[in-house]
């Protein structure tokens, strides 16, 4: 595995657990279909959660949270509109970004965006 | 949802508006929307702003932030606004004390390093705010004497965005200098003694300067016609108070103001190269209209050298505002309003070939007569008309060099023409106008007669329309004028006589030739 993608893995495993202490359920992660790949589905109450990880391991190049570009949040969209098609649900939809920076010496930081785009 | 309030200054020509700036972080992705009509160059301020706040060493919020300006409808342009909306963003994350900055009016450009760049318009955006009831102002550095123009304001000068943050914290952390600099003096290296010859055209100009008289010029190339108009303004009083911060305020408008000369007590002189459009000489531009040269021509001399060669379009729209003193622009955008109450110099060659005219080597001259009546023709009678005084400078003859004779100096003629613009300034008191040229002729004729005896020629003038109505008032004037100068209560028949000749003459001696 490249460092990258165990960055990646590393900060979705810090995310799902984050949520699960926010009191969100974990429906199911690193979702796949032909389009692409969604990384955690949540339930938070009666809203389906779908939430977008993004890590880095330094803010040199701005914040994690801010590569989440409109192309991005449209591509979310269509991969949402994907995961309900095969689990429909009568319940709204919300997008949440997590955004965590893992410094290789340093505190990690955490910061959830709550129903973004 | 936090919420910082700060106020500046936006500027709709010379007009000010009072804006306020609020800046909220709130929840969603990074990142900075903006509402209230801002214009392209306030929407980009947003990575330059937060790159600033950094380098300041303080912290840009990982949130949404929406930056609101109000009132919305007032378009809002410039880079100044910057500082402001650093300065919200700050208060909005409780880095600033929202209470100290919520009745500041900041102005001021941020480099990147979060530097505070000087901006164009301080002059007349301080005295809108000192208008606005707003009197704790942040400047940068740069326009602080600029600023410290205007009484009963409380400015603070700053370098930085740093500096800014630690003083508003009340942070000694270093001695600020908001001292304005000291002014250089004025430089007076134009003389009317470097003139030779030329006494006809000379006294034209002291006439011009003492009522302030618009003036025409025609004579060979060299022979000193530029170098006259240059030493017009010399022969001018100081502008005086509201005077001077007006001119100011236009020219810091345009960002003309000299580092350390911020207040513009002598009257400007503009000289625009005759390929000016209309736009640059009376105003224009997209957007709301900024001011043309007549405008930085405003309580001083508009010298157009080489008059035929402007576009005759350009010549006649200085028509309205040598009527009014003051030119609107209108343009999709907005429109504004500027002075520009201007003395107008124009100055021609005799004929296209400029070898013309009766005192040079006329013989030389190979103009048609339709090319002469052509070139005369590109300057409109209704413009010409407008101007009182006209000169002819012939060339310097070789008896006049080796004398080495040289006329009064500008300390001399500007001492007489002081004193005759104090006398028509106390006919003149408790009217609108200051000076001769000003006072509409039909005011001229009622209040202030000359005796009927001493305009004997006028009404033959007028009687075989040599002159127009508003020529004969023209002529009248420029009688007081000459009157004022040599110190007599009414124009006698020689003052009449003379200005007539003034007018008239040049003209005459035109037509004959054309003819």
């Amino acid at each position: 595995m490249r460092a990258k993608d165990q960055l990646g893995r590393a900060g979705e495993d810090l995310a799902a657990r984050h949520l699960v202490g926010a009191g969100f359920h974990i429906v199911t992660r690193n979702w796949r279909c032909d389009a692409g790949e969604i990384d955690i589905v949540a339930r938070d109450g009666t809203d389906v959660v779908i939430v977008e990880v993004k890590t880095r391991s330094s803010t040199d190049y701005g914040l994690p949270a801010e590569a989440v570009s409109w192309q991005k949040a449209a591509k979310l969209r269509e991969l949402a509109v994907r995961w309900l098609r095969e689990h429909p649900t009568p319940q709204s939809v919300r997008f949440d970004v997590i955004s965590i920076v893992m410094p290789r010496n340093g505190r990690t930081q955490l910061q959830h965006y709550r129903g973004v785009c | 949802m936090r919420l910082g309030r700060t106020r500046s200054i936006v500027l709709t020509g010379l007009v000010a508006h009072a804006v306020t700036i609020e800046a909220s972080v709130g929840t969603g992705l990074p990142g900075t929307e903006w509402t209230g009509l801002p214009d392209t160059a306030v929407r980009q301020s947003a990575p330059r702003v937060r790159s600033a706040v950094e380098s300041a060493g303080e912290i840009w919020p990982a949130h949404k932030i929406t930056v609101g300006l109000f009132p919305a409808s007032v378009p809002k342009s410039g880079s100044h606004f910057d500082l402001a909306v650093a300065v919200a963003v700050l208060a909005a994350q409780g880095a600033l004390d929202s209470s100290a900055v919520r009745d500041l009016v900041v102005l001021g450009e941020l480099g990147l390093d979060g530097r505070v760049h000087p901006v164009t318009g301080v002059l007349p955006a301080v005295i809108g705010a000192v208008r606005f009831g707003h009197c704790r102002i942040v400047v940068p550095r740069a326009n602080a004497a600029e600023a410290a123009l205007v009484p009963g304001v409380e400015i603070t000068a700053v370098g930085s965005l740093r500096e800014l943050c630690s003083r508003l914290r009340g942070e000694e952390t270093a001695e600020y200098d908001d001292s304005p600099v000291p002014l250089p003096t004025e430089d007076a290296s134009l003389d009317l003694i470097d003139v030779i010859g030329q006494e006809e055209a000379r006294h034209a100009i002291e006439v011009a300067a003492a009522g302030g008289h618009h003036v025409f010029l025609t004579g060979p190339p060299g022979v000193g016609k530029t170098m006259l108009a240059e030493r017009l303004p010399g022969l001018l009083p100081d502008l005086e108070g509201d005077d001077a911060l007006e001119v100011t305020s236009i020219h810091s408008l345009l960002g003309r103001l000299a580092p350390g000369r911020p207040l513009l007590k002598r009257p400007p002189f503009c000289a625009p190269h005759h390929s000016a459009t209309i736009a640059a000489l009376v105003g224009g531009g997209t957007g709301v209209p900024t001011p043309g040269t007549i405008s930085l021509a405003h309580q001083g001399v508009l010298f157009l050298d080489e008059a035929p060669e402007f576009e005759r379009r350009a010549l006649d729209a200085l028509r309205q505002p040598l009527e009014s003193g003051v030119v609107t622009i209108h343009r999709a955008g907005g429109a504004a309003t500027y002075p520009a109450h201007f003395q107008l110099v124009l100055a021609a060659n005799p004929c296209p070939c400029a070898r013309g005219g009766k005192s040079t080597d006329a013989a030389s001259c190979r103009c048609t007569s339709t090319q002469l009546r052509a070139y005369k023709n590109r300057i409109s009678g209704p413009l010409l008309d407008r101007i009182d005084l006209r000169a002819r400078l012939t060339p310097v003859s070789r008896a006049v060099l080796a004398a080495g004779a040289s006329g009064e100096p500008t300390a001399t003629v500007r001492e007489r023409v002081l004193q005759a613009r104090a006398r028509a300034a106390s006919r003149l008191r408790g009217t609108p106008w200051s000076t001769n040229a000003e006072v509409p002729g039909p005011d001229l004729r009622r209040r202030w007669p000359i005796p009927s005896d001493a305009l004997v020629t006028l009404s033959a003038d007028l009687d075989k329309q040599r002159l127009s109505t508003r020529g004969v008032d023209r002529v009248m004037k420029v009688a007081w004028t000459l009157a004022d100068l040599a110190g007599r209560e009414v124009p006698t028949r020689d003052d009449v006589e003379r200005a007539r000749a003034l007018r008239i003459m040049g003209q005459t001696a035109e037509l004959a030739r054309t003819a």
